[in-house]
């Protein structure tokens, strides 16, 4: 990749996706193929374009009327009773709360990890043990999350018990931390760590090609200034895969934020009228573990309209994450062309 | 502070592949070398074995004998971070880190060392930049980042980079090359400055600017392409120029080559 005069490839050729296409690409012959294929990418955007829109207008449609009987505060409530259709009573103060604590949780554990792997991956490791390492973390992405679900309860639940123990001791006086009874292997605390792991190939992923995009000229700048490799990486590498790194994480909590099956199989659901905790060492639901835990109830129309109300909440949550993250990526763009 | 080059007897490589044989010279401190010499013919490779930045190639390696003053650069004991310090280096494309403003990028090396005190990083990026003759072309904009400056000026830069952590050397792979001849110029006026202070050396492709420039001169060549590169004569500028030993040196000079 380098060459000894110090211009990388990387400083030659802007990546073909940074660029406008060739205005070359808009003529077209009016043959038939020209047609043929434009009017079929046509046709497939619209089609994207207009179910993302048609989801949208159907969840609005379907909660809009529930909306409209309830009575509670749909967003600062605590309370969830859709029991008599004619009485509906719902908020989602618990549901936002637990489901952001646990994928903001989860990304703070999976973020600095996923960074240390890339750069191992992509700095530290000799070649041999690079590919593999780079393989073996995208293997993870494979694996489907009712496995992680079933062998986060299952098997790793047990092992968890000490560390709480451990934060319970330590912090427990920090509301955060607070003791609640809750059993180690049902809590906010473990899915989030469960949920790291899950985000992890994401984070790795994105964070390793950024990393290895970094400009020779950059990194021999500083190595050249009598950086060690550490530094080095501190002071090239680091500052240079940044924006990269935070879309990764947006990334990844967007992908948190609408897991269903792991947190249902992990987090044990309160009972109504619970009191309010902040403790991550308690159990909850998320939007989506509500929504999934309860669809026996969807008989009828306004109940199914309050569980398609906190669908929505959801949508729109992992909707502007998702936007933070490609804005992020778009505004990376302009700067390393 | 500047310090004598040794080499005796080097050779370079890259995995299996010999780039560079059988280099002796001497560069004397407080002057400027300057090597010329075809593409290909290992200046660049050569030129990174004196401050040991070839070793950041996979399979980069050298054999043979390096000596900065009484220091082995290649003893077991020396670590190339700490050479590094010793020798500086300015590479073909300006290269200031792009997210660092211009004050950053010209104590990077300082902070490197661990100094802190915001008085002693402002006082030496001062005295960097006026020594690299772009003090008052920037010093209204120093929290502004370094990318945002002209080749030339960006070039400058870098050089005040280098002289911010007072190496004992100066390495300069093409500081010109993708230049204007106004900004070259401005280099070449820095160069001559600097090596009161450093060591210089220095590769390029111009002959006007190795006779304007340097003190010595060394001349590559390779015999053809696979094969390593040598150095063929070292000598002060003028008789390279005026009156070379070897042919060779003649014809690349005047010309007559390939
Ligand atoms: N990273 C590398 N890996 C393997 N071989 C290399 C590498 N960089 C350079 N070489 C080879 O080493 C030889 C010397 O190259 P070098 O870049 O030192 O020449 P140069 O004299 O600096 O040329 P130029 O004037 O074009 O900069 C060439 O044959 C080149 O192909
Ligand atoms: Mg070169």
């Amino acid at each position: 990749m380098s060459s000894v005069t110090g211009v990388s490839v990387t400083d030659e050729t802007p990546d073909s996706d940074g660029r406008d296409p060739l205005p070359g690409d808009n003529a077209s012959t009016g043959r038939l193929g020209d047609r043929l294929f434009g009017g079929a990418a046509r046709g497939a955007g619209i089609v994207v374009v207009a179910l993302v829109t048609l989801i949208g207008v159907f969840l609005l449609v379907q909660a809009v009327p529930s909306l409209a009987d309830n009575h509670e505060n749909f967003l600062t409530s605590q309370k969830w009773d859709v029991s008599d259709a004619d009485n509906l009573g719902f908020g989602i103060a618990r549901l936002l709360w637990v489901t952001v604590i646990s994928s903001v949780l989860a990304m703070l554990i999976a973020v600095p990890l996923g960074v240390c792997i890339a750069l191992f991956i992509t700095h530290y490791a000799p070649r041999v043990l690079a590919k593999p390492a780079a393989i073996l973390v995208d293997l993870l992405a494979a694996v489907p999350s009712i496995v992680y679900g079933l062998w986060g309860a299952i098997v790793v639940g047990q092992y968890f018990e000490p560390v709480q123990s451990f934060f319970i001791a330590a912090l427990g006086w920090i509301p955060l931390f607070e003791d609640t009874g809750a059993s180690a292997a049902s809590t906010i605390a473990f899915v989030s760590v469960v949920l790291a792991i899950m985000i992890l190939p994401i984070v790795t992923a994105l964070s390793r090609e950024v990393f290895a995009q970094t400009p020779t000229a950059h990194k021999e700048a500083a190595l050249a200034l009598g950086a060690t490799k550490w530094e080095m990486i501190r002071t090239a590498v680091l500052p240079f895969g940044r924006p990269g790194v935070i879309s990764a994480a947006m990334l990844g909590l967007g992908r948190a934020l609408g897991e269903t099956i792991a947190v249902m199989f992990i987090v044990s659901s309160l009972p109504d009228g619970a009191p309010w905790s902040w403790s991550i060492f308690n159990g909850g639901e998320t939007f989506a573990s509500k929504i999934a835990n309860n669809a026996g109830e969807f008989d009828s129309p306004s109940k199914t309209g309050a569980y398609i109300s906190a669908g929505l909440v959801l949508f729109v949550l992992t909707f502007v994450v998702n936007a933070i993250a490609r804005i992020v990526i778009e505004r990376r763009k302009a700067f390393t062309e | 502070m500047a310090k004598r080059i040794d080499v005796s007897d080097l050779n370079v490589y890259y995995g299996d592949f010999k780039a560079v044989e059988g280099v002796s010279m001497t560069v004397e401190p407080r002057s400027v070398t300057a090597f010329i010499g075809p593409s290909g013919c290992g200046k660049s490779t050569f030129l990174r074995t004196l401050n040991r930045m070839h070793e950041v190639i996979p399979g980069g390696r050298v054999e043979g004998k390096v000596m900065l003053d009484d220091q082995d650069l290649y003893a077991a004991d020396v670590d190339p971070v700490g050479v590094r310090r010793t020798v500086g280096m300015v590479f073909q494309r300006p290269n200031p880190f792009p997210t660092m403003s211009i004050r950053d990028n010209v104590v990077a090396g300082l902070r490197l060392n661990g100094v802190k005190s915001k008085k002693a990083l402002d006082e030496v990026a001062e005295k960097s930049l006026r020594g690299a003759n772009l003090w008052n072309e920037v010093k209204d904009r120093l929290d502004k980042p370094g990318a945002g400056l002209s080749g030339g000026q960006q070039q400058r830069l870098c050089i005040a980079r280098a002289i911010a952590v007072e190496p004992q050397v100066l390495l300069m792979d093409e500081p010109c090359s993708a230049l204007d001849p106004i900004s070259t110029l401005a280099i070449e006026d820095l160069i001559n400055q600097l090596k009161e202070t450093y060591t210089i050396v220095i590769v390029t492709h111009n002959m006007q600017q190795a006779a304007r420039v340097s003190d010595r001169t060394a001349f590559f060549n390779l015999a053809e392409t696979g094969k390593p590169g040598r150095l063929i004569e070292m000598d002060d500028t003028a008789t390279i120029f005026n009156n070379p030993n070897e042919k060779a040196t003649e014809d690349y000079i005047s010309g007559r080559f390939g």
